[in-house]
This record gives structure tokens, sequence and C-alpha cells, in this order.
């Protein structure tokens, strides 16, 4: 079970949280054509090492926070705001 | 002392039982006695019991191996009915007053069983013979008799009639292993000052320690040990745990525990899950002895040095009266020296190694035990249990053997060296490799808050273990599963070269023991066949739990309502007073009608839906999703969710809308409703309530950040009293007031806030039933008083409750859309006929640049028509529609159905593939099984009843 | 090949088991072939046989970085149905489906399919207009499926709880659905591939490809170069790792998905029972163990294995529908790396990168795709155009909006 660091409220089970897929996604605006915008809706990295994602504290403070975790280890590298860009890891 | 002609016996003396007390016991239906303190396995080891169990493929006998959880043989079934525990390991149940045993297999009797016909035969039964025969004429043939022949224990049929518990712990230090090296390391830890918790598997703490009679720091075991444990007691922040073992490792140092509680009472949980959340990790869990490898090494009889030891010192029980000893280490002649003690007769010690080592050779000699270095077993006899071993003597490399001896004997203990209990180590990552001088799977790697101490970091070199000689179909690796050095070198001989095709080809490991006696010996043996180095093969993974955990005790309290708690509308109660049926709707219990005496559902629904057409009806619709949106930017910020344009709505106004998903497709429909131009409510389903407010927060918090609001989910605060009908209004008119309701001044889709009865609230003229409609919200806790009040005051005029199923009847026929029928996971604004507010905004909403993907401009896309039938024929929601020379498979189905509540015609809702095209033609409805054409019906625009909206706009 | 048979086991078995030939040979990798399939899971195999035995294209590679079946072919629960809503999906899985029925004559290896049912429950009333809706679909497309009755229910999957916190109101049935044994679907698809002249090799990486002009022409592998003109990628789990080597980018999420097996007891449960809202399938194998799968965890992972949130949440689903199952042991978890797309249907057919094919997406569902998957790989590689039953699943549908959107048909995984 994933121990989340939450920035406002501390280490909490993973059972508090709900996973938001990748962060640092950017919204086209209305104007690109179908393949900008297919590839926003549905194409990932998915990459099997570090990855930049989002996660909401559901059960907690209700905040949404950036994690770089790395999928094959579960290691947690680092926590970091909302809105903030990726940290250099 | 009486000299025991053969098998095992209890001794006069010795052990930590108390022979005073005896306990009763039965096996197999046969009545016995043990003593208190004895395990199951120590009990019928006292009794003379061998034969416990049979193994799996060739009906063997199988005796008790071991002392501990890796035991492969002596599995058996505890108790009887709803309380059978199959497959319990006898050597870690604890002996109780009347506990009743019986074996898995064996029939008639585990003594005589005709399966043991099988072993004749075997070599039709070598490793994958299932893969290779039974072809023909299918597996259905053979599938039956196999299916019948496979299993261990029996299911119970009832339900458990024991509690569980899951636990939650925290804590600094987690020491799994309370032996000496786990004792150790707690109390090193506690002084330190760190909350420290320590599980130990046993009953009792010190492992060995308990029962060994070394001296330990000057001080007798025993005494050392009632110290430290009373010194642990003693720290506030460390926590034993008796009886618990850790069966994984969960990431991030979080470890599960299953603790087997003593049930002192009727209401107590059988069994504990704990969930750890540990700082850093000790195992303290010693190390598992494995076998020797030769032929007719199953035999009961044969049974793990170590565990001959704890038997004798421990239970007080010899395995045999005259005992030889085999091994490839140093370990084993502790066995010797206390079996001599005993008195009882050991007749040698047969060590596969060329060189003993001097002090034990000299110490062997003092006692007059033999020793036979360069010795191994190569072959034992014996028809149920064993009567005779035959010792060869290993040449100078050990590939051959040189001379042979046989040994009358009724025991035989072997040690094969130790593979140290590292399994939650790998389950965290750590890398294990076969090691050649240990013969074991040891760590390479260092684990970042793993510490591994005691017998588990203990590194004991072995000799030899494996027998040249003797027939490879008869020297087994797996006792449980039967599998035999022959099918590993068939699989081998099959290029099933790697461990994990060896482990899936043979099944080797993979029984209930998980091959906690088989995996290094396996090792060793492939490494050998291939002629490859055994630590450049890799290991099959190993994986959670550690021991079997009882399912109930994971899931714990739970169950049942537990598990999935029901939501209750805030009148609840009165509905169940009042007759209400229920039903679920996702989590909510609705009620679907209310029924009078003598009534059907049916019935009930059509006068409840009779009622609201003709004078009113009183709605609990609480369930709905209430929102509100707050701040200077409330109103843009909505407006970037729904495909209508929010920039007209006025204060105390309300507008029905469509929220979609970035994909386009249509996500929940509600109602927006300004009370001020900086305080917004917005409506959901209920089902997506939740997801709603979520979904809002989420694109505020990642998205726009920037926008000034402040989200609130009111769902559960605000009860909602629907009442509807043409005499609403003047029902509602009959409680104090100081909310205008005549029509000018409170139209159809406008928001009042004010007062009822004192009580606040706001109310709303939205209609889903297609009458003249009020929607009151009022505070939750104070819902049940208004809906009386309102039922008083509308006594007069036919006022009834109104459920579910009249609601969706009117809904219906007002062509109203039911969002999760209606719609689906790929319905989009067009499909519904929105199609045209969705383009004509001109700001960008969610959603709205996927409206405009080739897949969603099709105009045979599933889209959303009414169909009117023949009287008497309703419609059925599922079925299925073909259209005139249709060359599709189907044309859409059937999403809504009822039968129109004044004129009794049958009419439906339907996704119909280029459904508005079609408005005036007829299409096949099919149904049922095998499917068939089941009627034919119109197609038509909804909505079938009052088009003009007349009656919600009065 | 050295034929399997009852008399042939007999016969082997009187003479010491000592001449069983290798189920699949050990090859001399060659510097180049026609086609290399990279991937030795089911679906790979299944492309390189139906490769050589249906198009005669023989001089074929599979290249598996680990050991055959080691990823989700080894680790899924073995369920095979095809009750699927949509036309296209259902033609697709009953098209591998019948391939199943016939597979253990047509490889000559037991794959043990053992159909006894498969029962999707529904627990409400609401469920079970759904169900009817998806039942008959199932039954348009010319598949076999009927609504049951929960009576009818209790009698096939008799320890089913019909009044539990989630109580059954009814259900329907594919009565050819079934489970099979996973390692010997791909022993067997390797055994006859390479009986028919594939390659088979095994630790062999696929660490880049050689892609000039637009056109594949070979791949780097941890064994040296290896040309070919055609290449398939049929990887689960590491798919957007290969593809992002092809220059390409996937529409892929990776998840774990778990399963787990308690231990075995005698016959108990004779259908597969699944329950898309309580998030659980259940079955009894062959060897007596009741096998157990559930909804993917919700984060991407590449750990195969799975967390404990999830693991709590299935067996309490489990529990729900089979109480009686509460003092059963839990033996052995373990978790796969599934491909989830965003419509749970897969990507088959061609790529941007001509010669270069891909096959994956499979979410929770590739094993009962095994054959089909294979067959109309091979097909859509040998032809050099998409067979028709996977046209509707090209890379090109996220682009255009077309998914196909099974997310109900697929199982219990959404």
């Amino acid at each position: 079970m994933l121990r989340i660091s939450c920035p406002y409220c501390g280490v909490r089970d993973e059972t508090e949280f709900h996973f938001g897929g990748p962060s640092h996604i950017s919204r086209p605006p209305e104007t690109v054509d179908d393949s900008t915008w297919s590839e926003y809706l549905f194409v990932r990295d998915n990459p099997a090492g570090l990855h930049f994602e989002r996660w909401l504290h559901a059960y907690g403070c209700g905040r949404w926070f950036n994690m770089a975790r790395d999928t094959l280890t579960h290691e947690i590298r680092a926590i970091y705001a909302m809105g903030d860009p990726r940290p250099d890891l | 002392m009486t000299a025991h002609r053969e098998g095992p016996y209890r001794l006069e003396q010795g052990g930590l039982v108390d022979r005073t007390q005896p306990v009763p016991f039965s096996f197999n239906g046969s009545g016995y006695m043990g003593c208190a303190g004895d395990s199951l396995a120590s009990a019928f080891l006292a009794n003379g019991l061998r034969t416990i169990a049979r193994s799996f493929k060739f009906h063997r006998p199988r005796g008790i191996f071991s002392c501990g959880v890796e035991e492969p043989g002596a599995l058996v079934q505890l108790g009887e009915g709803a309380r059978v525990i199959p497959s319990a390991r006898a050597p870690v149940v604890e002996l109780t007053p009347g506990l009743q045993a019986r074996s898995q297999a064996g029939w008639p009797s585990v003594n005589f069983d005709l399966g043991r016909l099988l072993d004749f035969v075997a070599p039709l039964w070598a490793a994958g013979f299932y893969n290779k025969t039974f072809i023909w004429p299918s597996w259905h043939t053979y599938e039956p008799l196999i299916r019948r022949m496979a299993g261990l224990g029996r299911a119970p049929g009832e339900r458990d009639p024991d509690r569980y518990e899951v636990g939650n712990l925290h804590c600094d230090v987690l020491v799994i292993g309370g032996g000496l090296a786990g004792l150790e390391a707690a109390w090193d830890a506690g002084r330190a000052g760190a909350r420290v918790v320590l599980v130990e598997q046993g009953h009792r703490l010190g492992g060995e320690a308990s029962w060994d009679r070394a001296l330990i720091q000057g001080l007798p075991a025993s005494s050392w040990l009632t110290q430290m444990v009373q010194q642990l007691n003693q720290m506030s922040d460390v926590r034993l745990m008796a009886r618990t073992t850790a069966t994984g490792y969960y990431d991030h140092n979080v470890v599960a525990l299953l603790e087997r509680t003593q049930k002192n009472h009727a209401g107590a949980p059988r069994e504990r899950y704990w969930i750890v959340r540990a700082g850093r990790v000790v195992l303290a869990t010693g190390a598992i002895e494995q076998p020797l490898i030769f032929a007719h090494n199953d035999r009961p009889g044969i049974m793990l040095a170590g565990a001959a030891r704890q038997y004798l010192r421990r239970y007080g029980v010899a395995i045999g009266a005259r005992i030889l000893i085999a091994t490839n280490n140093d370990t084993a002649y502790a066995l010797a020296r206390d079996l001599e003690e005993a008195g009882v007769s050991v007749l040698g010690v047969a060590d596969t190694r060329r060189e003993v080592p001097e002090a034990i050779r000299v110490a062997m000699q003092s006692l007059s035990i033999d020793v036979f270095p360069g010795s191994i077993p190569i072959d034992t006899r014996g028809f149920s249990a064993l009567r005779q071993v035959t010792i060869g003597h290993l040449s100078a490399d050990g590939s051959r053997v040189e001379a042979r001896e046989t040994v009358h004997c009724d025991a035989l203990a072997v040690s094969g060296g130790f593979n140290p209990t590292l399994h939650l180590y790998a389950q965290a990552g750590g890398k294990l490799a076969y090691e050649e001088s240990t013969g074991a799977l040891l760590p390479v790697t260092q684990h970042p808050s793993i510490q591994i101490l005691g017998a588990a970091a203990e590194k004991i070199r072995i000799g030899p273990r494996a027998s040249p000689v003797g027939d490879p179909k008869r020297q087994w690796v797996d006792l449980l599963h039967d599998v035999t050095v022959a099918d590993l070198e068939l699989a081998l001989r099959e290029n099933f070269t790697s461990v994990e095709h060896v482990k899936r080809y043979t099944t080797v490991g993979m029984a209930a023991d998980q091959g906690k006696t088989a995996a290094a010996p396996t090792l060793e043996l492939l490494g050998k066949l291939r002629g490859v180095a055994a630590s450049s093969l890799g290991h099959t993974t190993l994986r959670p739990p550690f021991v079997p955990v009882t399912l109930g005790a994971i899931a714990g309290r739970e169950i049942g309502e537990r598990f999935a708690p029901h939501r209750l509308l805030p009148m609840h109660d009165w509905h169940t007073a009042h007759g209400g049926l229920f039903q679920d709707f996702g989590e909510w219990r609705r009620p679907v009608a209310y029924l009078q005496a003598g009534e059907s559902r049916d019935q009930a629904m059509r006068r409840e839906a009779l009622a609201v057409r003709k004078n009113a009806g009183i709605f609990d619709g609480s369930s709905l999703g209430k929102i509100e949106v707050h701040g200077p930017d409330a109103r843009e910020f909505l407006d970037r969710f729904y495909i209508n344009d929010l920039t007209t709505l006025k204060p105390h106004r309300a507008r029905y809308g469509f929220m979609l998903r970035e994909s386009g497709v249509i996500f929940d429909d509600g109602t927006v409703m300004m009370l001020a131009p900086d305080r917004l409510l917005i409506t959901t389903t209920s089902g997506n309530a939740g997801r709603v407010g979520l979904w809002l927060e989420e694109w505020h918090q990642c998205e726009w950040p920037q926008l000034r609001v402040a989200i609130m989910p009111v769902t559960d605060q605000w009860a909602t009293v629907s009442l509807a009908g043409p005499k609403a209004r003047t029902i509602l008119g009959k409680l104090a007031t100081d909310i205008d309701l005549s029509p000018a001044a409170f139209p159809h889709l406008g928001i009042r806030e004010g007062t009822l009865l004192g009580i606040p609230v706001r109310i709303y003229r939205v209609s889903f039933t297609g009458e003249l409609t009020y929607e009151i919200n009022v505070p939750a806790n104070g819902a049940t008083a208004l809906w009386e009040a309102l039922m008083n005051a509308g006594a007069g005029d036919g006022l009834q409750p109104l459920g579910m199923d009249a609601l969706l009847l009117l809904r219906l026929e007002k062509g109203f859309l039911h969002v999760g029928s209606d719609t689906d996971g790929t319905t989009v604004p067009d499909d519904i006929g929105w199609g045209k507010v969705a383009a004509n905004k001109t700001r960008d909403y969610i959603g709205k640049r996927s409206l405009r993907l080739p897949e969603n401009l099709r105009t045979d896309r599933l889209q959303l028509v009414g169909l009117s039938g023949e009287r008497g024929h309703p419609f059925v929601i599922g079925s299925h529609l073909r259209a005139k020379d249709s060359t599709q498979v189907t044309d859409g189905w059937i999403t809504s159905a009822g039968v129109m509540t004044l004129t009794n015609e049958p009419i439906a809702l339907a996704m119909l593939r280029g459904g508005r095209a079609k408005v005036g033609t007829q299409v096949e409805v099919y149904d049922g099984s095998p499917v068939a054409l089941a009627g034919r019906a119109q197609v038509v625009n909804p909505p079938f009843f009052d088009p003009a909206g007349d009656r919600m706009n009065a | 090949m050295q034929r399997y048979s009852f008399l042939n086991l007999a016969w082997q078995a009187l003479r010491g088991n000592a001449s069983w030939q290798p189920a699949w040979r050990e090859p001399r990798l060659k510097t180049g072939y026609d086609v290399i399939v990279i991937g030795g899971g089911g679906h790979g195999l299944a492309t390189a046989f139906y490769l050589a035995r249906k198009h005669g294209v023989r001089n074929v590679a599979v290249l598996e970085r680990g050991w055959i079946g080691g990823g989700n072919s080894g680790r899924n629960t073995q369920v095979a149905r095809s009750n699927y809503f949509y036309p296209v999906s259902s033609a697709f899985y009953d098209h591998s489906l019948k391939l199943y029925e016939g597979l253990g004559g047509e490889l000559n290896f037991n794959v043990m399919l053992s159909q006894r049912g498969l029962i999707a429950l529904a627990h409400s009333e609401h469920e079970l207009e759904f169900l009817r809706r998806w039942c008959n679909a199932i039954r348009m497309n010319n598949v076999d499926s009927e609504m049951l009755a929960p009576e009818e229910i209790k009698r096939i999957a008799s320890p089913i709880d019909l009044q539990g916190r989630f109580p059954v109101f009814g259900g329907f049935t594919q009565r050819r659905a079934g489970i099979s044994r996973h390692d010997a679907v791909v022993w067997g698809f390797a055994r006859g591939a390479s009986n028919l002249g594939v390659d088979i090799v095994q630790n062999c990486e696929v660490m880049g490809f050689d892609i000039v002009g637009g056109r594949v022409h070979g791949v780097r592998s941890s064994l040296g170069p290896i040309t070919a003109d055609k290449v398939v990628m049929s990887v689960a789990g590491y798919s957007s790792h290969l593809a992002k080597l092809a220059g390409l980018r996937i529409p892929i999420t990776t998840m774990a998905l778990q399963a787990m097996v308690t231990e075995p007891v005698k016959p108990v449960l004779n259908a597969v029972v699944m329950s898309g809202s309580v998030h659980a399938y259940v079955s009894q194998s062959d060897r007596g163990e009741i096998v157990i799968g559930g909804g993917a965890d919700a984060y991407n992972s590449y750990a195969q294995r799975g967390g404990l949130p999830q693991l709590r949440a299935t067996i309490g689903a489990v529990l729900e529908l089979f109480p009686s199952f509460s003092r059963l042991k839990l033996m052995r978890q373990w978790a796969g790396r599934v491909d989830i797309t965003p419509d749970t249907s897969p990507l088959m057919g061609l790529t941007p990168v001509e010669g270069l094919f891909i096959n994956c997406g499979w979410g929770t569902g590739g094993y009962k795709a095994i054959p089909a998957g294979g067959d109309t790989m091979a097909h859509t590689v040998a032809i050099g155009t998409p067979h028709p039953l996977i046209a509707a699943f090209g890379l090109d549908r996220f682009k255009t909006g077309a998914l196909v959107d099974e997310g109900a048909a697929a199982g219990v995984a959404h």
C-alpha cells in the first residue's frame, strides 16, 4: 500500500487518495486539428520508470497535488504543489 | 523406561508439555489423548500415528515432515460443518480439547487408500501428462473425474459463523520473529525510544530458546527469556504479539499480519488481519530446513532433523524408537546428542561430507554414536511407514556409491541445509540468488529499510544434498504435489528450462506449501541437470501471502452492509411507515412505490401516476446532487462545463443542461440555478453527485486556479421535497410562506429563497414529471416535518406520495431523458437532440472540440427516438430494434419503456441508428431466448404527452 | 512433430519417458527473417503459428525477452468468453472462442478448455435491464446467451448468496464460455509454431528498430541486429516502451491487474461468475483452487504486483457473492501489467511505420483473444491490410473518435 505524503496533511494511506493520471498535460485551444486534439485526449507517455502524476487527497484536505513516482518500484521521488513545474530528478 | 517397539512415542519426561493435563481429540473419528501444550502433530506422534494424509497425485502415505508452517505432509481438515477449516498444518495447530481432525484424502481410509493404485502406474502421470492426452473427443470427457480427484479439503457449505477483524498499527520498527534475535532487536529499539511491534508466529515467545538448554548471557534460556519478555512488556511503546504471522510486504514498509486469536468468548474474532505501517522492518524469521534427495525419501517416518529435535525437546516426543540421522551440515548432531540423553536409540549419523568437524566427531564418540562420513541415504523401504534405510558410502568425488549398508530403523531425521525465510524481503524488492556453499537463496542486495538478523542471516555450509544413485522417478522434490527428480529431468528434456517453466510444467512449489522445502533443492538439481551454476538460474517469484490467509480475515468486519453501506433518504422512516417498497439505486435505497392494502406494485405505480396527472404527488428527491458554486467567477466557471450558454442566465432563474466529458460524451444532466450573480446552485443525477463535485474541483484546482470560486457539495445538507401536479400550487399555498407563488411572480424555471413554516427553503420550478412542480430544498434535518405538513395540507386535494416507478413513467411520457438509462458511455449531445445547442455555444467548454471529431458528426449514429406500440403489448427494456431492410446486426435498443397513464398505450424511448430520419416509419423489435421478433413499433418524436409543456409552465 | 496421445503417453511411460522431444526447438538465431514477432506471449506465438500454418510464412522469429508466456499470458485467470456487446467485438471474440474450441485438436496439445459456462450477475432492477440489453445484443450477434432467473443461477453456482448485500436479481449466461489452461495455450502454440519452422528465441530483448524512410528494416536486439521486412509488436505491458523505440506514442496506460487463488478444495463451483458492480470474477480451476480477479489497481504500474487496498476490495466483493468461501485461505496472489486503452478495446493492425504492425491494448481481456488475435494478425501481416475482424480496432480510430467502448462487456475492470 502506498504511503503518500500529502503536502498539506502529512503521510497517509493510499486509500485516502484518488489517482488523477499524468501531470503537465496542457489543454489545447479548440482551434487545433483532430490529430492534435485526439493526442491530448488519448495518447500518453506511460513510462516504465519516473512518472509525473496528479493525486487528490480525497478523504482528507480535498487538495490536488503532483507526484513524481517510479512506476516500476512505486518509490515516490517527489511531491510538489499543483501548478508547480516538473522538478529536475 | 519402557522400550518402544516401533514408531513415534511420548517420553515419560521432558518437553514443555504438561502430562498431568490430558487433552482429548479425535482423528478420523477415533479418539486419542494428547497433553496440554501439544500441537496436533506432536499429539499424533505421541499416539504413534504416522500416516496422516495422502499425496496429491499418487496417493502415497504422508506423515509429519516438519515442525512448522512449511509442512508438506500432514495437512488435515479441522472441525465440522460450518466451522470446518480445510488444509490445517498439523505442526502449527494448537491442541485443544475436543479438536476434531480428519484426513483430506484417502478412500476408503487414509491408511488404506485405493488411490494408491495410481502410484503403480506413476510414469503415466509424469509431469505434464495432461498436456499430452485427454484431447479427444474433448477435455469435457475427462474433466469431471480429474476435478473430483483434485482439491485437498472440502469448502464449507454454510455461511462462516466466525467473525474477523482488521486492525491498523503504526510503528517505527516492526520486528518479525520472536526468537532470540527478534527479542533482542525489539529490546534495542525499545530502549532507544522507538515504537516497536514484535510478531511471533508461535504461541510462545522465544523460539528455539524456549526449549533449548543453552545458556544465554550466563542464564538458563528460560530465565533469560522470562526476564527479557518482562522488560519488553514494561516498555510502553513496545507491543508483543504472539500467534501472529507476517504474511506479506506491500510497498512502503506496509506489512500485513495474521493473528490467530484465542477466541476467549463467543463474540471474539477468530482471526485478526493487521495492517502495519512501519518505519523499518527487522526480519528475524529464522530459516527453514531443507530435505535430502534420495529414492523413496517421502515415507512417513522421515522427518527434518530440526523438527525431530523440537518434537523431542519441546513436546517430549521421540519420532521413533530406532532413529537414524542423515545430514550434510553440523546442526543435526544436536539432535543426536539430545536423543541419546533422553535414552532414545540413535543408530548413527550419516554425514554426506567427507570431513566431519573434529569437535563433533569427538562429541559423538563420547556418546557412542556412530558417525558415517561421506554417506548418504540412497533408498528406503517400508509399506506405509519407514522400516529400513539403505546408506550409500560415496566415492571421493561424490559421484558414485562405493558401498551400501542397510539400517533397520523406524525413523530417519534428515538435514539438507537451511533456507533463510526471506519471503518478505523478496516481496519488498530485495534480490536473492542461490549460493552454492550453503545451498540457499541468499540476499545479494541491501534493502534500505529491511534488516535481517539471527538465523535468517546465518550461512550454514552444506555438503552434498542429493544421492547420486537411485531411480529419479522415486526421488521426491515436492512432497505435496508429488514432483520427483524425473519430472525435473523431463521438463528439461522438453525444453522447459527456465525455472519458471520448470515450475509450471512440473508444478513443483505450486502446492499449498508453496515450495518452502522444495525451492532450494530444486535449484541445485536443475543446476546439476543443466550443467550450469545454480546461482545463474534465478528463482521463481516469492509471492504473498507467506502462509495461507483466511479470506474472511482479509475482509474483517467490512462485510454485508459494512462492505458498501446503503445511503438512506432523509424521509426514509416515513417512507417505510407508509408502505414504501424499496429498491437499490446505486448506493441509495429509494421507494419505487407506496403499496396500499391489497395492491400490487404495478397497481400502486398506476395509482400514483394518475394522482400526479390529476391532482398532485409528493416525491423525495433528496439523493439528487446539489452543489453550490460561489464567487465572482462562479458563472464564468460553470459556463466552461455546460453545453448551454450560461452567460444569459439571470438571477432567480434556472436552466436545464448537460455536462460532457472531454471526449464529448454526456457525463451528467442537471439544472443550473442562479441564486445571485456570485451564488449558483447546480443539480446533478443521484449517481453522479459525488463525481460532479470532484470534477468541478479538479478543473478548478488543476486547470483554472485563477478563477475565484468556492465549490460546496450540499447534497446531504438539503433534502428535496418535490410537489408535482395540477394542484401543487394550491397545496403549497396552504403553508405559511414569504414566497409569492403566483405564476407571474414565480414562473417555470424560476428559483426563490425564503421560508416555509418558518423553515429556510429554496424552491425551484423544474419538472421531471411534466406537471406543475415545486422542488423544495429544505434542511435535511427538518425535512420530515415539512413533508408531513404538505401531506396534511394536501389530504383533501388527493395528494399522494410518489415512488420511482411512477416518476420514471411520468417523465417517459414527456420524453425526458434519464441519464445512464437513455444514454451510455458513447452518447453525445446531438444523439439526444441537443446538437444545435452544443454547436451554437461560441465559448469553449469541456468536450466541445470533440463534438467536431468525424465520428461524432455522422448521421447514422444511434439517436434518441420515441416508440409507440399496440395496446396490450408493452415494450421490454433491452429489446433490440431493426429497421426495415437493415443490413446491420442491430439498429439499436429500447432504453426506457412504460404504458401511458391516461391512455394505456405502450411507449418507449430508444436509441435507434439514424433515428431522427426514421420518425414515421416502423421498426422490428427483438427479444427473448433465443432472440426472436417480438413485435413492431412506430418511431415517433417524443414527448408522448403535453408536447407544448402547458402543464409544467402553468 | 512427435504426436501427443494417450497411446504415445503409455508407450513413452513404459520406456521411462526418455524419448520425449523438446516442445519447441532451441534455434540458432539467424541474422534475418521474413517476419519478426516481438513478444513470446499467447498473441505473439499464435501469430507466428497462424502465419506458418495458414499463410505458409515460416521464416519467422518470435523474440521473447524473458521466458515465453512470462507476461500476462502466464498470469491471467484463464477465462474465455465471447459475450460482447458491439457486433465488431462480438464477431472477433466469438471467432476466438471457436478457435479455442478446436485448439486442442489443431495444436495436438490439451489446452484443457472447459466450457462450463459463464454467468454475469445483475444486482438491481436497473442492472437487470442493462444485462438484458447486453444479452439481446449478444444474441443479435448470433452468439449464444440466455437470461437466467436467480434460482437458475443458484442451481448452476450453488455457493452463491442470492440475498446478500448485493441481491441477485438475475443474470445471463454464455454456456460456451469457460476456462482453459493458460500455460498450455502458450506452450501449444509454441510447439505448433516451432514444428512449422518458426524460431522461438528466448532471452532476447529488442532494444531498438531499424527504420529508414518510414519503413522498418529490422530490429536491434540484445543478441545482435536482426533484419526483417515485417515486424509485429505484441508485448502487452511494455507496448508503450516498444512503440516509443519505433518513434510512436500510443493511447495506452499500463496498470497492475491482480489475480489470486485459494488453496485447492474439492469441486464446489462449476461456472465462472462475474459481477460488474461488485467488481469480481470467480471460478474454480481443475486443480481445485478458487481463482479470483477484480478491478485493476488504480494507478500506472509496471511492478507486476498488486496493492493491498485492491486485494481487500476484491476479496470483500467475492465474499459478498460467496460468503461460504470466507473460511477458504488465500494461497497466492500476483499481478500482470495490462494495457488499458481509452475504450477498453485493443489496438491492432498497421502503424504509421510501413511494415510495422501492432497488437496490444488488451487491457484485462487479452487471454480470450489469443487465437483470434494471432489469426487476424497473421492475416494482416501476410496480406498487408487489416483482417476484416480487426478493422475497427486500428490506431486511427482515436483520431476520428470511432471508439469501440466495451466498458461493460469487458468485465469488471472499469
